[in-house]
């Protein structure tokens, strides 16, 4: 089992969601963040809207879900294909980062391993 | 007694009223989320707490015959005044002058808790409200309307509260950034635009009470007041706006509410004295001047949080120099002219007004807090400050996003 953990634009969440679930991978969650990357954040206004300043404060959703070994090609060309912007891609497309997963428990039944997921 | 006019000016308090809360909300947008209630409270409590004062004492000092810079205590809980007497000279009753006038007694100390929001200890605000309410606004509204005030006396034409509201609370407001110090955990951003949007259309419906009221009549002075009221909002927001574009490309919302504040606080003075035309020069070079204002003061490491001062304070001195400037006597009536009406010496009667205004709410405003910051204190801990304000003082939270909501 491994987890995998999709930093995405917000704006491309339906798709990666689609292409993820189109690739056999029924559960995962996400929460919206913000953070910064190579982009080095956003120009906002700040106080009364006179002057404005740069913060780390990009708007990103993560995406983590737990997969089969099997399905680790399929489900990350999945989510590159689904949140990489039109064309060449662009700064700020986001991140995928993987890693093992010790154990799964399924609350309902007990089972555990790759038959809780 | 006229029902129309007494039917109006019953409205329009309702309507000055509404500015407080609509003010809360300005205020409440542009700090940080963990102490968005206690901006809010800092101006809902004024309500509470202004209007017994002003029913108790704070209307005897400030409409009180007296002498030419206090009122007496002869109104003192408005025991002197009948249900059916009228207010001299008008066809409206002197109970409704006195509602409209605690309307602009409640939300004058509250303008200035913008240059100290995020870290007043609550309680110590509760007492200040009670003393500059008495010591500050009430003599300046004595010495400016009173018939009896010597800026009253002088001719100094202030309609609706350039200098008695705006200059007063804005010095107040930089008089206090002073004392206070700067924030120990300052934002950087408004924590919600729609909020501070949202207050800025209250304030500018508001305003309508405000300066339209201040006809104390239901008349062709009222109508033209209004006309100029928003007039003057338009063309501040505007400009704030193009300014914000040229320069960065693109539009602040929050800074064209400013704008359009700019422009209300500047017309303030001026709304029972000019024309249209004349509202959108008053209002254009408002937008102006408070833009760079507010660029520029963070350059001088001053914390006025919300702008106070680069707001009312450089709008409403511009307000009732525009005033001397742009009166004429067609509209507000015989030796009610200004410069371009072939009254220069006006000018210098507003200068006077600005100037004693400043003074007198600078030094009386240092004094109190300084007693307050001995007795009390002003400031709340460092770990309260660190949480915000709104757990630390009041128990509550704006936003509740943890399962419990």
């Amino acid at each position: 089992m491994i987890s995998i953990e999709a930093i995405v634009r917000p704006e491309r969440v339906s798709h990666v969601a689609q292409a993820m679930e189109d690739a056999g991978c029924r559960g995962f969650y996400y929460v919206n963040v913000t953070g910064q990357g190579q982009q080095r954040g956003v120009e906002v206004f700040v106080g009364r809207g006179g002057q404005m300043a740069r913060r780390s404060a990009v708007p990103k959703t993560l995406i983590r879900a737990v997969i089969h070994d099997s399905q680790k090609d399929s489900v990350i060309a999945a989510i590159v294909a689904a949140a990489r912007s039109e064309g060449e891609g662009e700064i700020g497309d986001g991140k995928i980062i993987v890693s093992p997963v010790l154990d799964a428990v399924r609350v309902r039944t007990g089972e555990t391993g790759d038959a809780a997921i | 007694m006229n029902t129309g006019d007494t039917a109006w000016m019953l409205t329009a308090s309702a309507l000055v009223l509404l500015m407080t809360p609509g003010l809360a909300f300005f205020y409440g947008g542009l700090v940080r989320g963990r102490n968005a209630v206690n901006t809010i409270m800092l101006s809902f409590m004024a309500m509470a707490v202004v209007s017994v004062v002003w029913v108790l004492w704070g209307y005897s000092i400030a409409f009180g015959d007296g002498n030419d810079w206090v009122g007496d205590l002869s109104a003192l809980g408005l025991s002197n005044i009948g249900v059916n007497d009228l207010l001299a000279g008008y066809t409206i009753p002197t109970l409704l002058f006195v509602v409209f006038q605690m309307m602009f007694a409640i939300i004058t100390p509250a303008l200035i808790t913008g240059a100290v929001v995020e870290r007043f200890k609550f309680t110590t605000y509760l007492v200040f409200l009670v003393l500059w309410s008495t010591l500050v606004y009430s003599p300046v509204a004595h010495w400016v309307w009173a018939s009896t005030g010597w800026l009253f006396k002088m001719g100094a034409l202030d309609f609706a509260g350039g200098t008695v509201v705006h200059i007063n609370a804005a010095v107040a407001a930089l008089v206090a950034a002073l004392v206070f110090g700067k924030r120990r955990y300052p934002g950087l951003e408004p924590h919600n635009v729609p909020y501070v949007v949202l207050g800025a259309g209250i304030l500018w419906f508001g305003w309508f009470g405000f300066n339209a009221g201040s006809a104390l009549a239901s008349n062709g002075l009222a109508v033209n007041a209004l006309l100029v009221t928003n007039t003057a909002a338009a063309a501040g927001a505007l400009t704030w706006g193009i300014l914000s574009q040229m320069q960065n490309g693109r539009m602040s919302a929050v800074g064209v509410a400013t704008g359009a504040v700019a422009g209300l606080v500047a017309i303030t003075p001026a709304s029972g004295f000019v024309t249209a035309t004349s509202a959108i020069i008053i209002g254009l070079v408002a937008g102006a001047l408070c833009y760079y204002a507010v660029m520029l003061r963070p350059k001088t490491g001053l914390d006025d949080s919300l702008d106070v001062f680069s707001v009312h304070g450089v709008a409403g001195i511009w307000g009732c120099i525009a005033t001397g400037i742009f009166a004429v006597a067609a509209v507000g009536g015989p030796g009610k002219s200004g410069l371009l009406d072939g009254n220069a010496a006006q000018l210098g009667i507003q200068l006077i007004s600005i100037v004693a205004t400043l003074a007198y709410s600078g030094v009386l405003t240092f004094v109190i807090l300084k007693v307050l910051d001995m007795t009390m204190g002003l400031r709340p801990s460092e770990t309260a400050e660190a949480q915000g304000l709104d757990i630390t003082a009041h128990g509550e939270r704006a936003y509740v996003s943890d399962g419990a909501d």
